[in-house]
């Protein structure tokens, strides 16, 4: 057949699609599974992780019962939602409703006798999504363990948010003042002031990913205060 | 064909694979793929992960076009090559995300930039439309190898230099926030050039090698 004529062309560019396609959606089909429980695995990590509990991806499942005593979905005026399963809320999806038609996830974790709150968020960061978890301790007020993530930040510069100097800081560090308002933490552009209760240092050329960690970490808590308050 | 007979690792064969390293190298001398030895080359970690994945996906793309290059049609080449590549980068991908949630996660950013990587193409349109199986694999790893060389090279430099680690380990000491509590060098005053974390100095690095290069290396003199 001739290589150069229109149909040959035609048939030779199906042939090459359907055949790439069949072999794509195969294998994404047959490897779902797994992928699936590693993502899983990996929020439940995650999650612990906030709390100082490592563990390897493995033992996720199991720890996570072991330590996650409720897992509750708020709504917006601090009630609990009783017909959502928290776990599988898919932020991205909730963060795009409005207000008062969302679910907020919250975890309990008991520990050595004490309880935690872990609270998960969402957020934007210069190139893609950023996620992270915050887990407070029994007051409520005092950040025990950070954690964070992102889809596509630069490497070396935003993507550092996923590292522990960085997730570090946030240890200790309030989100209520002494008069009780809510005032979050922030990124200090520039490295917060020693003592400072509620700032911690910003990336040196990570600057947007900063403020998106600062703004995520605001917008997200600011949605727990009926519950932290009234809990 | 002549090549049926040729010893598997003949001279001139032996010449696909070593070649790119030094006086073919795609960057250096062809200056291709600029954008990813630009892009990821701030950690060593990304830099080795993306040149493997470069080579597995150059490799497998060289063989399968070099298979098919007397079916592909003239016309619609380049978009079949490209259909290849983005073929295999979304395979490892998804393999990845399956067996090796870690790497994948460390890989997730670069994968559209193998698909955009020039030498694939590149390689794709001179060397594997034209030439058998064999030689085209033989190409593959000789040019991802020579790419993935100057990688490591850069982001050497860059990680030294800009944060004082060598694949995410202190090596120059550690930093603290004052420098009394510092240790290694930082104890002397030492400080990063935060600067080399900037994608202009990858392209200031990348300058030097082949100014190196070019005045160590003969062949590449030009009168």
């Amino acid at each position: 057949m001739d290589r150069n004529s229109n149909v040959y062309t035609f048939i030779f560019a199906i042939v090459m699609v359907v055949v790439v396609a069949a072999a794509l959606a195969f294998t994404a089909t047959t490897l779902k599974p797994l992928q699936a429980e590693n993502v899983k695995n990996e929020k439940m990590q995650n999650i612990l992780s906030t709390i100082g509990v490592d563990v390897d991806r493995d033992n996720a499942s199991t720890k996570f019962d072991e330590f996650i005593k409720q897992q509750l979905a708020l709504q917006a005026d601090g009630s609990v939602n009783d017909s959502v399963d928290a776990f599988k809320l898919n932020l991205h999806k909730e963060t795009k409703k409005a207000h008062e038609e969302q679910n907020y996830p919250i975890y309990i974790a008991e520990k050595e006798g004490k309880t935690f709150y872990v609270v998960p968020l969402y957020g934007a960061g210069l190139w893609d999504a950023i996620w992270g978890y915050i887990a407070l301790e029994s007051d409520k007020n005092t950040i025990i363990g950070a954690s964070f993530d992102h889809a596509g930040e630069t490497p070396g510069l935003g993507a550092e948010i996923n590292q522990s100097w960085y997730e570090d800081q946030y240890i200790g560090k309030t989100i209520f003042d002494e008069n009780n308002n809510f005032v979050s933490v922030k990124a200090v552009k520039g490295g917060a002031k020693v003592g400072d209760m509620h700032g911690v240092d910003a990336i040196s050329g990570g600057t947007i990913t900063s403020d998106g960690v600062t703004n995520m970490v605001e917008e997200r808590l600011k949605n727990y205060i009926p519950y932290l308050k009234n809990n | 064909m002549a090549g049926e007979k040729e010893a598997l690792f003949s001279q001139k064969n032996r010449r696909l694979l070593i070649d790119p390293l030094n006086d073919d190298n795609p960057i250096t001398v062809q200056v291709l793929g600029i954008c990813s030895a630009l892009a990821i080359t701030v950690q060593l970690k990304p830099a080795i992960v993306m040149s493997v994945a470069v080579m597995f996906v150059l490799v497998f793309g060289n063989l399968i076009v070099s298979l098919l290059r007397n079916l592909i049609p003239n016309r619609i080449r380049i978009i079949v090559q490209l259909l290849i590549v983005a073929f295999l980068v979304i395979l490892v991908d998804q393999i990845l995300k399956a067996y090796a949630y870690d790497v994948s996660k460390e890989l997730s950013v670069f994968v559209g930039l193998i698909i955009t990587n020039c030498i694939i193409m590149g390689r794709f349109e001179a060397f594997a439309l034209g030439n058998g199986p064999w030689k085209s694999i033989l190409d593959g790893i000789g040019n991802s190898a020579g790419y993935g060389a100057i990688l490591i090279i850069v982001a050497f430099f860059r990680e030294l230099l800009g944060s004082g680690k060598l694949y995410g380990y202190e090596i120059l000491g550690h930093k603290a926030k004052t420098v009394a509590e510092s240790t290694g060098l930082y104890y002397y005053g030492y400080e990063n050039n935060g600067f080399m974390l900037l994608s202009p100095m990858a392209l200031i690095t990348v300058g030097i090698l082949i100014w190196y290069q070019r005045s160590k290396n003969r062949k590449l003199i030009e009168d």
